[in-house]
């Protein structure tokens, strides 16, 4: 048994060596707005929060995990307000289907703490993560405005 | 009475041969139908809307949203001619049962506009009658939603709704229709007389729809062509959208699938063993070409697959190769005898009698659809009923598909959609997903989640067919094309991708099929991807050879289509075609006809250190006649063209002894941030019939890439991807044009 932090409450979860956090938070803890994409930390629709880094949580051990903050798409809202990142992703219409957005997301709300003005240079280093869907000119669009508030 | 309140369910005229078909479906649908929509307080006025005593209004859309907007589009265009106040206006997808058969779809079909496609009609099959199945129809794919449903249903039901809102309060106050305002979801009287929608509903319902209901002009529009905000988007930002990999039930299991690496392989024996002795594994199912493992979670069961070693029969295509495929296309074209897909003029004796004939020779590869949520499928036995979960683009096609394969009556089937995290076409007809599920839910007490790992996702795809294509053409001396000889290998849909709108006064095109067993599947804009790529590269080459701007060769060769014309001639005006790029970049241009929308695009092009090419910009002309949602249509044009985008540059699965080579996203590349172009998009709505937005966009981009390539390096690249082909841009300083 291990104890993880997410979104501010603890849970004591089994996994086995080697699980990776992905799988505590989707399918242990039926937090689901975590995605599976690629399993190999290539994609990025898994990226979590740890400790305010963007990690790709399908490749990092859930037990590395024990100890740490971690934050998922769940926890960015206060209460009821969403996390500017989310406000600005509603206002520039960013998600087509969606399902890489939580990633997405979670990588931008880490850029904005590092880089609170980025550049469109830095938008395209730390914002490797796919869209399948193509909807790169919305999150970067979303971004510099999320960079305004 | 019967007939019209049928035909008005369908949201459209009876017309011709068509009331046939209509006199075929069961009577009793229309009140299926509403029985199923019905709430308390609230009114179904037809099939698609109901008006709640709250002065709500929801819509009933038969499509499945997958990022394309059409669960807010549909609505747009009921509520424009129902008057109502968009603040009011909800959204529902319509259940996936025969009541909500989309006939305003099927209707396109049987005018004879469109043949309908094996691929899309997952439920033709089921069911007796001949006419009344091929309405049976739920389809998300062939950007037919808005063309078709939106324009014949959506737009036809809101008008009559509002219609017997109108009759009813007219009866009410004892006043003419004509002097009732319906506006903002409210009726009134100059007597100071109102009511909201919903107060008049109850009284309305009590009208039969019209048969015969005036449309808006689109001058008094105001939701319709503006930007209106999509339904979907607050719940994918929050992570609170429940896609079918999300779905979790009580004392549900996850199940991990192999499917013979081999197509067409089957499955000789496995050691269970090694699997069962693994902690939380439940199960190891056998299916005749796959094994699965079910767990108590996905990782256990992903982890207690890979333990298990299969042995496969791989039957007879262990030895294909991607060279044995196109060897197989060679001898397809070489050795005679194609079909002939379209022919004017004589392009035979034309190519004989030209002083020179220009050729080249195209070649693409499989790709897979490569969707960010795999295919997945959560499916439950209670004896003989089974329910499903899942994100389909054809809902009453997949719940009999589903029905099928478990051998039981469609009525026994509980279809629940879920979001879909991309579809691409491949969520469309290619259900192995829903069948395997169905198959693993039969050996599994309770609910089971059948989830491919990305890697099978990839090697057990339904591809984008590798083509070859052999191009033939004679110019006059003034560069104006005499002779096109278009043959290829591999037709599918849509007849007009293999179209071209210049005047040739002598053109063909024909193929060949070959035989190769890797799986086909529709695949964003579908034979646009490939035929695009031949076609505007070949025009491209054309005009090189007789000395000609590429733009102004394409211009000179439009007179007979104004439409096309004018969208050519935007999108060099947006690039500004006529003034060079800055030194190292050049730029292409394409153009084509995809599902009704027209579309040029002009990519900026550099190469790279890694003497790949970079697209910096692209500038899009489109012409779908008109736009429901100017924002959501941008977003899909720029949207398909990074689709179309990542294929040119990457894309590129590869066939050998008989299975996948690429396994997941390192080795199948994706445009990601740092490599999506600026995207300038600019409409023209000439007001023709309405045309799709979720394929065009896809159609022109490799083409006008691999041309920018060489208006900037002077070398050709007639095989996608282009990855493939390093190179080295022009020494020459201050790159032109084409």
């Amino acid at each position: 048994m291990i104890t993880i932090n997410v979104n501010g409450t603890p849970h004591q979860v089994e996994a086995e060596d080697g699980m990776p956090l992905l799988w505590v938070i989707r399918d242990v803890l039926n937090m689901t707005g975590t995605k599976y994409g690629c399993g190999v930390g290539s994609c990025g629709a898994c990226t979590v929060l740890i400790d305010g880094a963007a990690t790709r949580s399908c490749s990092f051990p859930a037990a590395l995990a024990a100890g740490k903050n971690i934050t998922t798409i769940e926890g960015l809202k206060t209460g009821d307000t969403l996390h500017k990142v989310q406000q600005a992703w509603i206002e520039a219409q960013a998600p087509q289907c969606g399902f890489c957005q939580s990633g997405q997301i979670m990588a931008a709300v880490a850029l904005l703490k590092e880089k609170p003005q980025p550049t469109d240079a830095e938008i395209d280093a730390a914002m490797t993560n796919i869209c399948r869907c193509g909807a790169y000119s919305q999150i970067r669009a979303a971004i510099h405005a999320a960079a305004k508030v | 009475m019967v007939s019209r309140r049928l035909v008005i369910f369908g949201g459209v005229a009876a017309a011709g041969g068509l009331a046939v078909g209509y006199a075929l479906m069961p009577y009793s649908t229309l009140d299926r139908a509403k029985g199923m929509i019905a709430k308390e307080g609230a009114t179904p006025l037809s099939a698609w809307v109901r008006i709640g005593t709250d002065n709500s209004v929801t819509v009933i859309v038969p499509h499945s949203e997958m990022g394309q907007g059409v669960h807010t589009s549909m609505p747009m265009m009921l509520a424009e001619e129902l008057d109502a106040d968009w603040s009011l206006v909800r959204m529902e997808q319509a259940p996936a049962d025969m009541a909500f058969a989309n006939r305003a779809l099927a209707r396109e079909y049987l005018r004879g506009d469109m043949s309908i496609p094996s691929w899309m009609s997952g439920v033709a099959e089921f069911g007796a009658r001949k006419v009344a199945e091929s309405m049976n129809l739920q389809i998300t794919g062939g950007s037919t939603a808005v063309r078709f449903t939106g324009v014949r249903g959506m737009r036809m039901a809101g008008a009559a709704a509002r219609w017997m809102l109108i009759k009813a309060a007219a009866a009410k106050w004892g006043v003419p229709e004509s002097e009732i305002v319906a506006k903002q979801s409210k009726l009134s009287h100059a007597s100071g007389k109102s009511a909201t929608y919903g107060e008049m509903a109850a009284a309305a319902a009590a009208y039969d729809p019209p048969v015969d209901v005036p449309l808006k002009a689109k001058k008094d529009y105001t939701i319709v062509g503006q930007p209106i905000a999509r339904f979907d988007i607050p719940g994918k930002v929050d992570g609170s959208a429940k896609y079918g990999i999300d779905v979790r039930l009580p004392n549900m299991s996850y199940a991990v699938i192999a499917a013979s690496p081999v197509f067409g392989g089957t499955l000789k024996s496995v050691d269970e063993k090694p699997a069962t002795a693994m902690k939380g594994v439940k199960k190891v199912v056998k299916l005749p070409a796959a094994v699965a493992v079910v767990a108590d979670n996905t990782w256990r069961a992903k982890e207690a697959l890979a333990a298990l070693q299969p042995q496969w029969d791989e039957g007879q295509n262990a030895n294909v190769t991607q060279a044995t495929i196109f060897a197989g296309k060679e001898a397809a074209l070489a050795k005679g005898g194609l079909t002939e897909d379209h022919a004017s003029g004589n392009v035979d004796e034309a190519l004989k009698g030209a002083k020179s004939v220009i050729e080249a020779t195209y070649k693409v590869p499989f790709l897979a659809h490569a969707a960010m949520e795999v295919m997945n499928c959560t499916a439950h036995f209670e004896g003989d009923k089974l329910t499903i979960w899942g994100g389909f683009q054809d809902g009453l096609g997949a719940k009999a598909r589903a029905a099928k394969a478990a051998g039981i009556p469609i009525d026994n089937v509980t279809l629940n959609h879920t979001a879909m995290g991309g579809g691409f076409g491949r969520r469309g007809g290619t259900l192995d997903y829903l069948d395997k599920a169905v198959a693993i839910a039969r050996q599994v007490e309770g609910p089971v989640q059948v989830v491919f790992t990305r890697e099978e996702d990839m090697t057990q795809d339904f591809y984008r067919h590798a083509s070859l294509a052999k191009m033939r053409a004679a110019m006059d001396d003034k560069g104006k094309v005499t002779a096109w000889l278009h043959t290829f290998t591999e037709k599918h849909d849509p007849p007009e991708a293999i179209r071209v709108n210049y005047d040739f006064a002598n053109q063909a095109a024909r193929y060949a099929s070959d035989t190769n067993p890797i799986p086909w599947g529709p695949w964003r804009s579908v034979d646009h991807t490939q035929q695009g790529f031949f076609i505007e590269t070949f025009m491209d080459e054309l005009a090189a050879a007789a000395g000609k701007d590429p733009f102004e060769f394409r211009r000179a060769h439009l007179e007979g289509a104004p439409r096309h014309k004018a969208v050519l001639e935007l999108a060099a005006e947006m690039a500004n075609w006529s003034v060079a790029p800055e030194a190292g970049r050049a730029r292409g241009i394409a153009i084509r006809d995809a599902f009704g929308t027209i579309v040029a695009q002009v990519a900026e092009v550099s190469i790279g250190a890694d003497g790949r090419a970079r697209v910096h910009k692209v500038w899009s002309a489109v012409d779908p006649g008109e736009v429901i949602n100017p924002a959501t249509f941008t977003a899909q044009i720029q949207g398909g063209a990074i689709y179309g985008l990542t294929a040119a540059l990457y894309g590129e699965i590869s066939i050998d002894k008989g299975r996948v080579v690429q396994q997941n996203f390192p080795d199948y590349e994706m445009v990601r941030m740092a490599e999506a172009p600026v995207h300038e998009v600019r409409f023209i709505e000439s007001g023709a019939r309405t045309g799709g937005a979720g394929e065009p966009g896809t159609a022109p981009i490799a083409a006008a890439v691999g041309n920018a390539i060489f208006a900037l390096t002077k070398k050709r690249i007639r095989e996608l991807p282009f990855m493939k082909t390093t190179l080295t841009a022009s020494t020459a300083t201050g790159a032109a044009n084409g």
